[in-house]
């Protein structure tokens, strides 16, 4: 679309207009050195009208060319004269005037400051924006012409900044220290690299630009640190989020039930699946309403992991209880056929599942720390989950079952609490929790058959370092973990921040058996 | 009065076993090699390279099987780490096998010279000497087993938590050894192996040497087993598997009892592990990977916990029915072993050598 209102408002202007491009400045963009055409560019954006704009916005879609000593712009079968833009004659053996990718550099550039002067707001501003990180010495008159025209608040303060980096190069020590008092503001490592030859002795001389600079990185440094930390805090809030996803249908299986379930892994891909499938059965269907597959997967989702671990309890793991170490054998034994289940059904290579439109893009929260969406709603979604759990298990009668089941078996079944068939339900619930991560991680990783695996150590170590039997424990394990394993990353990188929290979560286990949240008196074994 | 050792490892074994393993070695050491190189190609008696490593590779994992019952079966602890002791042999052995593939002695394994170092880590000093790395391919994993082990069973982790640790610790290990940087060959490990005390890896004599050596080690490993479990000590490991706090009690500490028996089938699965890694021709870190590791407490399964030889028949019928099935039908092999794992854990406890007791035993109250 803009490509279309671009050259209609530069015809615009150029009727409006009176005053014709020197035709021998015209010329020299056709000429044999780079240097040259280079410096007729920049000549050419000086003059800031919309010939200029029109010619190099030719150029740089390769349409200038040489006839005879004449630049021509040739637009299909039509023929301009560059300088002037009146139509002439097709000429004989037009000669395509080369463009290297230094030209096309500076062409972008020169285009870019020449739309500062566009009538339309959002041109202005996406130009402006482009400047930010690349413009040179020599445009900073053009800056200042389109700093004192420009009316919109947004657009002034981009041109401010750019503006001063442009003003670095200027031989006026003043002007170069309002330039760097202008820059101490940002916070961008481009603009720190800028501003980093200005505290050098040789390359500037005046001394309060040196001091003025030196501060000025400090600032940027100390912004983009809080930044950077803000960044990875927030990416272990999201992975510890993840993490507690994945654990919680565990804290509740191992946990509250002490089943050792290593098919746990595989209730969230089948979960993943699921998203699958209904993307898949939203685009088949109902197209128009492909983005909104996310929310009917939720319950989908849940209602098949938790079928899945109905399947799972009545058929194998209903004969192992009290028997753990048969339990993990048997578990791992139905996780092999699940992934093998899997490959066969849908293939095994990754599937794709596509983040839905309203789940892209993020929100902005300093320059240089970007909080996508989909990673804000899946700390929400674990928020929600988490919820939910606390309320079934605590505000329903089949929590109030469950841990009457855990709490005292025989007695439980004394009173008439259905012992078998709460297994099974608990059993059910923590599947189908699974299958609510498998959701969450369809959108944030890859869905494949082994998806689960890389699940089941982390999910483990969040339920043991927790505590086994509660849910607390799980919360604070798993937002520790992500967060803790999130910062090591930053400065360890992320093998050796692993390989470090497995160790330290084997020696944290010697120390505290029973985890964080131990539980007390009658309840430990 | 004591009997002399000797003694009491040859009262071991009934006559009936002797006689049973005397076949067995005679068999690895006489028939194998004469079916191999003797017998023409086309005959069908002729035994192919490709069986002879498919057998001293199972025969490997067989070791494996038995270190591992020795720990699960009689200490009553499942590790599912048993691969890291196995793989840690395993690389140990390959770090002198990558110095005499090098042209000359002073040369670094290729990896290295791709990574562009310029000399040998330290870890990898002595590495050209045959003696040094059979040291190493003993000592690593008992060094290994004996820190973990220590604190593991010092603060009583037992259970499914001592399961769990031990599989995050060779997920850990495995992790660590996928860096190039920790100097063992990244994610392609040690391969393109060529020379073993100047013999070539591949000629056929020196395969059949290496499966000789199998076979003979895995006899020894019975023998000595079946010596230690019925011995004064594998009674009182026994004891504590089955009661631990009743062994306190009476004045046992269960600590070193478990760190033995620990170590010992570490030590074993290392020896393992050298024994697969000239004979299979490499050693990567998936050998570290949890489902490796976990595969191993299955061959146990199947033949049957505490048995000694169970492990043996549980580890062939399991890598013979791999080997069939990943040939025939690629796509059942996963099918098959989960059901497997999940059929010997439900209706077959005692595995198949408790079956084969069960239907002695009908058979005899019939007659």
């Amino acid at each position: 679309m803009r490509r279309l209102i671009i050259p209609l408002v530069l015809c615009l202007w150029a009727s409006l207009s009176q005053a014709t491009p020197d035709a021998a400045l015209v010329r020299q963009l056709a000429a044999e050195d780079s240097s040259d055409k280079v410096a007729a560019i920049r000549q050419l954006a000086q003059a800031a009208d919309p010939d200029a704009a029109r010619i190099l916005k030719a150029m740089a879609d390769d349409s200038l060319y040489l006839a005879g000593d004449k630049a021509v712009i040739l637009e299909g079968d039509t023929a301009f004269d560059a300088a002037s833009g009146a139509p002439i004659a097709t000429p004989a053996n037009p000669e395509a005037v080369t463009v290297n990718n230094r030209i096309r550099g500076e062409l972008a550039n020169a285009l870019a400051a020449l739309s500062l002067f566009d009538a339309d707001r959002a041109v202005r501003l996406a130009s402006a924006q482009k400047l930010q990180n690349n413009v040179g010495a020599d445009m900073a008159p053009l800056l200042a012409r389109a700093l004192e025209k420009e009316a919109d608040a947004d657009i002034k303060a981009l041109l401010v900044l750019a503006h001063a980096q442009a003003s670095l190069g200027s031989a006026d020590p003043a002007v170069r220290l309002a330039a760097v008092n202008a820059l101490a503001e940002t916070s961008s490592p481009t603009v720190k690299s800028m501003l980093q030859p200005l505290t050098d002795k040789t390359a500037e001389s005046d001394e309060k630009v040196r001091f003025a600079a030196v501060a000025a990185i400090k600032a940027i440094d100390g912004r983009l640190a809080i930044a950077e930390n803000l960044g990875r805090v927030f990416s272990g809030l999201s992975l510890g989020s993840i993490l507690l996803l994945a654990a919680l249908g565990l804290a509740i299986t191992y946990g509250v039930m002490g089943v050792i379930n290593m098919a746990h892994g595989e209730l969230l891909m089948v979960g993943a699946y699921s998203a699958y499938g209904m993307q898949s059965l939203f685009r088949a269907y109902l197209p128009d309403y492909v983005d909104w597959y996310l929310p009917a997967a939720i319950p989908v989702a849940f209602f098949t992991a938790a079928l899945v671990g109905v399947v799972m309890e009545r058929t194998v793991i209903r004969w192992l209880y009290g028997r753990t170490l048969e339990t993990l054998l048997a578990t791992w034994g139905l996780s092999l056929v699940l992934i093998q289940g899997a490959r066969v059904l849908f293939g095994a290579q990754n599937v794709e599942v596509a983040n839905p439109g309203w789940m892209s893009g993020g929100i902005e929260l300093l320059p240089n720390l970007v909080l996508p969406w989909n990673r804000i709603i899946i700390v929400g979604f674990a928020l929600f989950v988490l919820l939910l759990v606390w309320v079934l298990m605590n505000k329903t009668r089949l929590g109030m079952f469950v841990r009457a089941v855990t709490q005292n078996r025989a007695m439980a079944g004394c009173v008439g609490v259905p012992t078998a068939r709460i297994d099974t339900m608990a059993f059910a619930l923590g599947a189908g929790i699974a299958g609510l991560g498998g959701v969450a991680l369809s959108q944030i990783s890859n869905v494949g058959p082994d998806m689960g695996q890389g699940y089941i150590v982390d999910s483990f170590m969040v339920v043991v370092v927790g505590g086994v039997g509660q849910l607390a424990g799980a919360v604070w394990a798993a937002l520790g973990l992500g967060i803790f394993s999130k910062l090591l990353e930053g400065w360890a990188g992320a093998v050796i921040a692993k390989i470090t929290i497995l160790v330290c979560i084997i020696i944290f286990i010697q120390k505290r058996p029973q985890g964080i949240f131990a539980l007390k008196g009658r309840f430990v074994e | 009065m004591r009997k002399p050792l000797t003694l009491r490892v040859l009262s071991s074994l009934d006559s009936k076993s002797w006689l049973a393993l005397g076949i067995f070695l005679a068999l690895a050491l006489i028939l194998v090699p004469v079916l191999n190189l003797a017998v023409p190609e086309d005959s069908a008696f002729h035994m192919s390279a490709y069986a002879i490593t498919l057998i001293g590779k199972i025969m490997c994992y067989a070791l494996v099987a038995v270190a591992m019952d020795l720990i699960w079966g009689y200490g009553g602890i499942l590790s599912l780490g048993h691969g890291l002791f196995f793989a840690l042999g395993g690389y140990a052995f390959g770090m002198y096998l990558m110095r005499q593939a090098g042209s000359d002695a002073a040369a670094l394994p290729a990896f290295m010279i791709f990574l562009d170092w310029k000399e040998l880590p330290w870890f990898w000093l002595g590495s050209d000497s045959f003696g040094w790395v059979i040291l190493l391919v003993v000592v690593v994993p008992a060094l290994v087993a004996f820190v973990f082990g220590y604190f593991a069973f010092r603060s009583r982790i037992k259970g499914v938590y001592f399961s769990i640790i031990t599989q995050a610790l060779t997920y850990a290990a495995m992790l660590l050894f996928f860096r190039n940087e920790t100097g063992f060959g990244g994610n392609n490990g040690f391969t393109d192996f060529r020379l073993v005390l100047e013999h070539s890896v591949t000629s056929p004599q020196t395969r059949l040497v290496l499966f000789g050596l199998t076979a003979v080690m895995l006899a020894a490993t019975l023998v000595f087993s079946r010596w230690l479990v019925t011995s004064k000590f594998g009674r009182v490991l026994t004891a504590i598997r089955d009661s631990e706090s009743r062994m306190m009690f009476i004045g046992y500490n269960p600590l070193w009892y478990k760190l033995f028996i620990w170590v010992v089938s570490a030590v074993l699965c290392g020896i393992a592990g050298a024994l697969y890694v000239p004979q299979v021709g490499i050693i990567n870190p998936s050998e570290m990977s949890p489902a490796n590791s976990i595969e191993i407490a299955i061959w146990v399964a199947v033949g049957g916990r505490a048995t000694l030889i169970g492990p043996i028949i549980g580890a062939f019928v399991v890598n013979l029915a791999k080997s069939w099935f990943t040939v025939s039908f690629p796509e059942y092999w996963l099918f098959f072993l989960g059901l497997l794992f999940i059929v010997v854990t439900l209706m077959l406890p005692q595995g198949l050598v408790g079956l084969w007791k069960k239907l002695m035993l009908k058979k005899g109250a019939a007659a």
